[in-house]
């Protein structure tokens, strides 16, 4: 870097190392038409998923397009309220925003006939009890507070079922989701089925559909 | 070089807002128009590139969320640029030059409605010393406007035929936002906008999406009667600082221009990304265009202006009238930044 000669008058002058400059912007955001149609279940305590014909993945929530086939889902088909835990994660930092108790937990949950799990709250169990193949159902609002969000639904607790010992990581078997390995195998062509034609894939690792 | 062609196009129509919709659900119809248009899917594309900015909807990482429009699973060879998508075509060129694919699917969208658009793109500015003035889209362009006009090189009168043309234009034009038929008196008997720029100066705000195929060789020959051969394409870029730039001509399209090879042949037809009437005049000097070349006969940005999207479509709507016979050879223009700072080139021409 060459010399930089400041004239006199800012010679001794501190040096700005930093400078705010806040910037808002406002928008006015809207659902689209999955996401409306998912809501508009939610309101009626219906928990709606969508595929894009009747023997493709069922997605909840769906969010426009069906990213194996590309393409629209207008079939509606409403799923189980009651699913297993595939993940979930101990939050033991307040959040800013959050008016959550901590520690608490945050799941993924495969909803009985959905092939998405859906991520939202465990609780009525302590943290450190919540397991992956946990068995779990959600928990509505009262009905005077339902509305067009996902937070009609409080959060999920046990329902004291057996755990589901065969829980399948979303993209497991199957492969979908994202890049899941199966038994140490990577998921190359072998062992990911292209949806759309068919091919690749084996029977063990998603031959089958 | 390899040939590469434009084998198909297909564009959403240009709205003010399309609310009912969300960014995949808008641009969805154009991707399946686009490969429907040349019988392929997914599975018969090499690369996909497309060009769009979060910033728009206020969506964090909108642009992976759309990419489940083309099906990418298994996974796919995918790139995408927080650009105009004729920048998005521009790597799909590159890629396809070296020679391991043969296909690419190039698309762009942009969902303008939920923000304040001119405050949005202020934060394209220099963060330290231009952004925090909040300087919007087209207070900037009017500053453009207000240094040609004083420059002698162009007249108020010379903007308002830009704008008659252009909205009459686009009368022709089904995608089109705005259309009418009215006279440049009308237009100059008008209100400022923001002086020297009326509100017909100014294109609209739009929502909307667009795609295109790129074929090489043989695969577009065996595709279409009449591919639409990308004989030239370049882009260049000028400086941050409006200050730094003679904002009454644009150097980065002359290079451009000259680098595309645009003065190698007749220009019959010019598709100019000219987000505000005088910028038209600007660009026609910058590429060099006489009287004999039609600019616009889409109506140009001021019938639709999706931002990311509005020069893609300048290529596409150029290839479709190359590929129709309309036309034998024209440039396409995109622009991207304010007052023109960047801006991208490209020949398209049709066989005999």
């Amino acid at each position: 870097m060459p010399e930089i000669q400041l004239p006199a008058s800012l010679q001794g002058v501190e040096a700005v190392r930093s400078v705010r400059t806040p910037a808002q912007l406002d928008y006015t955001f809207t659902a689209g038409d999955a996401t409306t149609r998912f809501l508009k279940g939610i309101t009626q305590k219906k928990i709606i998923g969508q595929q894009a014909n009747p023997n493709s993945r069922v997605y909840v929530p769906a969010r426009g397009a069906d990213p194996e086939l590309g393409a629209a889902t207008p079939i509606e088909v409403e799923v189980a309220q009651v699913g297993t835990v595939t993940s979930f994660c101990v939050v033991n930092l307040q959040f800013y925003g959050s008016g959550m108790e901590i520690p608490y937990t945050s799941a993924l949950i495969m909803l009985d006939g959905a092939d998405l799990s859906i991520m939202h709250l465990i609780q009525e169990i302590p943290a450190d009890q919540v397991r992956i193949g946990m068995r779990v159902e959600a928990v509505w609002r009262d009905d005077a507070d339902i509305e067009p969000t996902l937070e009609s639904i409080k959060w999920f607790r046990p329902t004291g079922e057996p755990d589901d010992v065969n829980v399948r990581i979303p993209g497991e078997i199957r492969g979908t989701g994202l890049g899941s390995w199966v038994d140490g195998v990577a998921p190359t062509e072998l062992t990911v089925r292209n949806p759309r034609t068919g091919e690749g894939g084996t029977a063990e690792f998603g031959g089958e559909n | 070089m390899r040939d590469i062609a434009v084998i198909s196009f297909a564009q959403t129509p240009a709205r003010r807002s399309v609310p009912e919709l969300n960014e995949v659900e808008m641009l969805m119809p154009a991707v399946h128009d686009a490969l429907t248009q040349v019988d392929m899917t997914i599975d018969d594309i090499g690369f996909t590139c497309s060009g769009s900015t979060d910033y728009l909807a206020g969506t964090a990482f909108s642009f992976v969320s759309t990419l489940d429009a083309v099906g990418p699973w298994p996974p796919i060879q995918e790139s995408h640029v927080e650009m105009d998508g004729a920048w998005a075509l521009y790597e799909a060129w590159v890629k396809l030059q070296l020679g391991e694919i043969d296909t690419a699917l190039v698309y762009a969208y942009a969902k303008s409605s939920p923000g304040d658009l001119p405050m949005v793109l202020t934060r394209q500015l220099d963060p330290i010393t231009v952004g925090p003035l909040w300087a919007d889209s087209v207070s900037l362009a009017a500053l453009q406007a207000r240094a040609l006009l004083d420059s002698g090189k162009a007249t108020e009168a010379d903007m308002a035929e830009v704008v008659a043309r252009s909205r009459k234009d686009a009368l022709g034009n089904p995608n089109a936002q705005l259309a009418w038929d009215r006279s440049a008196d009308d237009h100059l008997a008008t209100e400022y906008h923001i002086a020297p720029l009326r509100k017909g100066d100014c294109a609209p705000i739009t929502d909307g999406a667009a795609a295109i195929v790129l074929a090489a060789g043989d695969v577009a020959r065996s595709k279409v009667k009449r591919p639409a051969w990308i004989r030239g394409i370049d882009h260049r870029v000028e400086p941050i600082h409006l200050g730094l730039r003679d904002l009454t001509v644009s150097e980065s399209t002359k290079i451009a221009a000259g680098k595309a090879g645009v003065a190698d042949g007749k220009v019959d037809i010019a598709e100019l990304h000219a987000p505000f009437s005088h910028q038209e005049l600007i660009l026609k000097e910058a590429l060099g265009l006489g009287d004999d070349t039609t600019i616009n006969p889409s109506g140009g940005a001021l019938a639709a202006n999706a931002m990311m999207t509005a020069g893609l479509i300048r290529i596409g709507e150029l290839a479709t009238r190359i590929s129709n016979g309309e036309a034998d050879r024209g440039v396409a223009h995109a622009t991207s930044g304010p007052c023109l700072q960047q801006n991208l080139v490209t020949v398209l021409e049709g066989e005999a």
